[in-house]
């Protein structure tokens, strides 16, 4: 009953409040406050000091009830403001395979004057992260998700709240992100990788072509070069990073096909050359992947690893939710 | 699992602990030990030793991080104090018994307090250690102190939560006080509106009001000169009118008809919800009395008293009772006429008020026959009693000596020395003796005017006994025997009376070098009596009288209810007007930069969410070119402000003026 209750509340709440792509503010609007488990003792306790007053006919007793009720009262308000106003920025995560847990990290901003304690994300019924928001500034939180499925992670409602300052009542909002981080197929699979065929253009200097043999001169770096090739030397100097070029006679080519699989379903095809990848990629051979509808030419290196594991987390994605 | 609950469980399903901030445990013990304190006095020495040895060792180990004492000892020790308290008590319930128990058992808690919860229990404990306090005082220094704990408390609660580490230093504290600040009009307007409900709800534990001295219900020789060592204050009163002369203040109190040769007690009568009859002679006198907790259901009034406060009732001897002992601060209203004529006796009272203990007392009654004899009118009696007390060798003393079985022939014919009630109880023995229907009232007698106040303050050591006769054509006339013995008793007080003033409380005292303190003492009595007479008096009654006051005419809880609805809303929008015009007082840059939005968006022109300042104002720029000067450097201006590391005055000033002249 209370299940069902509060699975109603929820697709109600996330109806209300759609998926954004932008930060989210939180207004009055999307702010809920309840007491918690201690605030309903606090109640109860509140509610004995009440009738010790009357039985003795206490009058200070009366004001301390009374006081401990307005304090209570006043901590509501606190409870509320401590989000209101708060901005959240969408979760990134680097991407993980399938299988593993995201490490989502969100910003939390706060642009008016006040710093806001104790401020938490909850992802469903994991353990909130809290965090304290210093005025004018930004705080943020990490939270592990696990990457069930490959394709776009979407976490779903995480929840803002705040127990502060009593621990009597939580405020809380949740915020729903689009697409806020990427989930490669899950690496598995038996087969050996697939025979090399012979290089295609002999001694090429191309993108696809830099080896690791003979030295070819310098170029300027670029996201994703080993670091092991910038030329520190120059850098020591005070120049620009520039990466050292090497040329391969004749490199193997290395074509991780579709077709080569026999296996019906979609998802361990997949897994199985997104296990491919991986051991191509750290045997430092030269690979291409080939997918129906989207071919990447061979290359190597960890920009082209990284287009190949995402062709095969979002190949054919569009069905899936 | 509700849904703003956490689910704090490790994978195996136990649930974790969590944690409890070793700082807030340190305070939390600080608060503790304070709201302890004032107990120290009742409570058992072991008991305090042994909760101030608990609180300070568990501060050790919060401090050292070092292991608490193993589970298995706590049962047995919990068991071992209550078996203490319950031999020091030879109960576990009553108040005493209940403040001593719960002291213990914070202290049981204090050793096994590991985590959130556990602290959170504690802070619930210490807020009903601070009511128990209340339950045996409610004095300002009290309520002062008890004020400072809460403040303590509150930021003890705020820091258990290891999320709440944020706030370092003062700064809990800091919060704690102004949370408290902000609470005080909700709390008052709790205070004066809430529908009060007399109490009690059930019955009280015998010790509840324990260790209240004052008047009783029984006279024997020597128990209101006890009274005398003592300066605790009575009831104050405040006249509305001009006051009487102190010679005219007879405070009534219990009236007394039976007579066993050695003690008075009083008889049960029935009481009318309506003021017995009586005959005024002469003018009213209206006053208020606030009266101390007596634990007593009579209320004094002086004689004799024509009004009824609310929930009281009067029985044949005028004196008033109320369907409740007086256990608060309780102020009422009576007028009264000093001068009066009563009407007749009947027949079952003239026995009762001439009936002597079978045997005793040989002398006096020959004394009295003798008297008989030679004069039988009524009054000649009277004189002649009083012309014993007058020219005899009677003295009037705070020490009198012991009297023997026959108590009225001891004190007439061999010590002949005396406090009120041995004159009182030996006259009323001549009259009835006598044949003269007779009986004691006792009660209060004069009092101290504060005359920075302008109240009379009447303390225990005012007690007083007199007597009053029957007479054919006057009804009951007071006679006060104490006054031919030591007139200065009844004209100027009890220190101008006594032989020997020196044992007297110091309060009751006059003159001398320690005036100016008396002097002082007079100016807090001022101070206590305003917050009784405003703040503690404040229950049922006098919230209805409040309200009926007001205009509202008589007042139910119902209409009171609506009554304090209506005043926290009303507190409730004026602090949510005043927080937001806060709000926007606070922050100019946000305020300029939403009026800017909002004239556009009137003109069509709507900020979409994901739009920056400065890719907003280049839209407008684009479709409005004639606003794109003031538009964008409103927008880069607004773009450093909000975003910059610092706001300079001068470009805040700057962006107001420019968003004023904007005009879309």
């Amino acid at each position: 009953m209370l299940q069902n209750l509060r699975r109603r509340f929820e697709t109600w709440v996330v109806r209300r409040h759609p998926p954004a792509t932008d930060p989210v503010a939180l207004t009055r609007r999307r702010l809920y406050i309840l007491p918690t488990r201690y605030g309903y003792a606090f109640a109860a306790l509140l509610f004995l000091l009440f009738l010790w007053a009357v039985n003795y006919s206490n009058s200070m007793g009366f004001a301390f009830t009374f006081l401990l009720a307005a304090v209570a009262l006043n901590s509501m308000w606190r409870a509320h403001d401590n989000l209101l106003g708060l901005v959240i920025h969408p979760g990134v995560a680097e991407p993980v395979f399938a299988g593993q847990a995201a490490r989502f990290s969100y910003r939390l901003e706060q642009p008016g004057l006040d710093p806001r304690y104790g401020v938490a994300l909850q992802w469903r019924d994991g353990l909130p992260q809290y965090v304290d928001v210093p005025a004018q500034g930004s705080a943020t939180v990490m939270l592990t998700i696990p990457a069930e499925r490959r394709g776009w992670l979407q976490p779903g409602p995480i929840r803002v709240l705040t127990r502060f300052p009593l621990g009597l009542l939580q405020a809380w909002s949740w915020v729903t992100f689009e697409r806020s981080g990427l989930a490669y197929p899950r690496p598995r699979g038996r087969r050996p990788l697939p025979a090399s065929l012979p290089g295609g253009g002999g001694s090429s200097i191309g993108e696809q072509g830099l080896g690791s043999e003979d030295y070819a001169g310098f170029r300027s770096y670029a996201p994703g070069d080993s670091p092991r090739r910038i030329a520190w030397k120059a850098v020591t100097r005070g120049g620009p990073l520039l990466v050292k070029r090497f040329t391969d006679q004749a490199r193997p080519e290395l074509w991780l096909d579709w077709r080569l699989l026999g296996i019906d379903n979609v998802e361990p095809r997949l897994e199985q050359l997104c296990q491919w990848v991986l051991q191509a990629d750290g045997a430092g051979l030269q690979y291409g992947l080939w997918l129906p509808g989207r071919q990447i030419p061979p290359a190597s290196g960890a920009v082209h690893r990284r287009r190949c594991l995402e062709a095969l987390a979002l190949f054919r994605y569009e069905g899936q939710r | 699992m509700t849904p703003w609950n956490h689910k704090n469980r490790s994978k195996s399903g136990q649930p974790l602990v969590e944690p409890l901030m070793p700082l807030a445990l340190i305070w939390l013990l600080i608060t503790l030990a304070l709201a302890v304190a004032p107990h120290a006095g009742e409570l058992p020495v072991w008991l305090t030793l042994l909760f101030y040895a608990v609180a300070g060792w568990r501060g050790v180990i919060a401090v050292r991080n070092q292991a608490l004492p193993p589970r298995w000892l706590l049962l047995p020790l919990a068991l071992l104090v209550g078996a203490g308290v319950l031999i020091e008590y030879r109960t576990l319930l009553g108040r005493d018994a209940g403040v001593a128990l719960l002291t213990a058992m914070t202290a049981c808690k204090l050793l096994e307090t590991r985590g959130l919860r556990d602290g959170v229990v504690l802070v619930f404990l210490g807020y009903l250690l601070v009511m128990s306090n209340l339950l045996y005082s409610q004095e300002i220094l009290m309520v002062a102190w008890l004020f400072a704990v809460v403040v303590v408390m509150l930021a003890a609660q705020t820091m258990i939560y290891r999320q709440h580490a944020g706030l370092t230093g003062f700064a809990p504290l800091r919060l704690a006080g102004k949370m408290l600040v902000q609470a005080i009009p909700v709390m008052l307007i709790l205070f004066v509106l809430f529908p009060r409900i007399p109490g009690p709800l059930w019955g009280l534990p015998k010790d509840a009001y324990q260790g209240r001295t004052g008047l009783s219900e029984e006279m024997s020789p020597g128990s209101v000169s006890e009274l005398s060592k003592s300066d605790e204050v009575a009831f104050r009163v405040r006249f509305m009118n001009s006051p009487p002369p102190l010679r005219q203040l007879y405070w009534r109190g219990p009236v007394l008809w039976n007579f066993d040769g050695r003690k008075w007690t009083r008889h049960e009568e029935l009481q009318a919800n309506t003021p017995v009859a009586f005959t005024p002679e002469g003018a009213v006198v209206e006053y208020a009395v606030i009266m101390e907790p007596s634990n007593r259901r009579w209320l004094l009034a002086l004689d004799l008293p024509a009004s009824l406060p609310p929930r009281t009732g009067m029985t044949p001897s005028f004196q008033l009772l109320r369907d409740q002992p007086v256990n608060e601060v309780y102020r009422y209203e009576v007028h009264s006429y000093p001068a009066y004529r009563t009407g007749e006796l009947t027949t079952l009272e003239r026995s009762r008020a001439l009936r002597l203990p079978g045997r005793g007392n040989p002398r006096a009654q020959e004394l009295a026959a003798e008297w008989r004899a030679r004069d039988p009118r009524p009054e000649a009696l009277v004189n002649a009693a009083l012309t014993l007390f007058r020219e005899q060798a009677f003295y009037y003393t705070l020490t009198p000596p012991l009297l023997g079985v026959n108590s009225v022939d001891d004190f007439l014919f061999r010590t002949r020395q005396g406090f009120c009630e041995h004159y009182a109880s030996a006259f009323v023995f001549l009259m009835r003796s006598a044949g003269v229907p007779a009986r004691i009232v006792t009660g209060y007698q004069g009092g101290e005017r504060n005359a920075m106040g302008d109240y009379l303050i009447v303390r225990q050591a005012d007690a007083h006994a007199w007597a009053e006769v029957w007479l054919p054509e006057r009804g009951w006339v007071r006679v006060d025997p104490t006054s031919a013995v030591a007139p200065n008793r009844i004209h100027e007080g009890l220190y101008a009376a006594v032989a020997d003033p020196g044992s007297l409380p110091f309060l009751m005292r006059r003159g001398g070098s320690s005036e100016w303190l008396r002097q002082l003492a007079l100016s807090w009595d001022l101070l206590n009596n305003s917050w009784n007479e405003w703040v503690l008096a404040y229950g049922p009654d006098r919230q209805k009288e409040l309200l009926s006051g007001l205009g509202f005419g008589p007042v139910d809880w119902g209409e009171m209810t609506i009554a304090m609805i209506v005043a926290l809303s009303g507190f409730g929008l004026i602090f949510t007007a005043l927080r937001w015009r806060r709000r926007f007082a606070r922050d100019p840059v946000a305020r300029s930069w939403q009026r800017f939005c909002a004239r556009l968006a009137r003109r069509g022109l709507a900020r979409g969410p994901h739009e920056g300042p400065l890719a907003f104002t280049e839209r407008v720029a684009m479709q409005r070119p004639e606003l794109a000067v003031p538009a964008q450097e409103i927008g880069k201006l607004y773009g450093a402000l909000r975003y910059g590391p610092v706001a300079p005055a001068a470009a805040v000033r700057r962006l107001q003026q420019l968003t004023r002249r904007f005009r879309a």
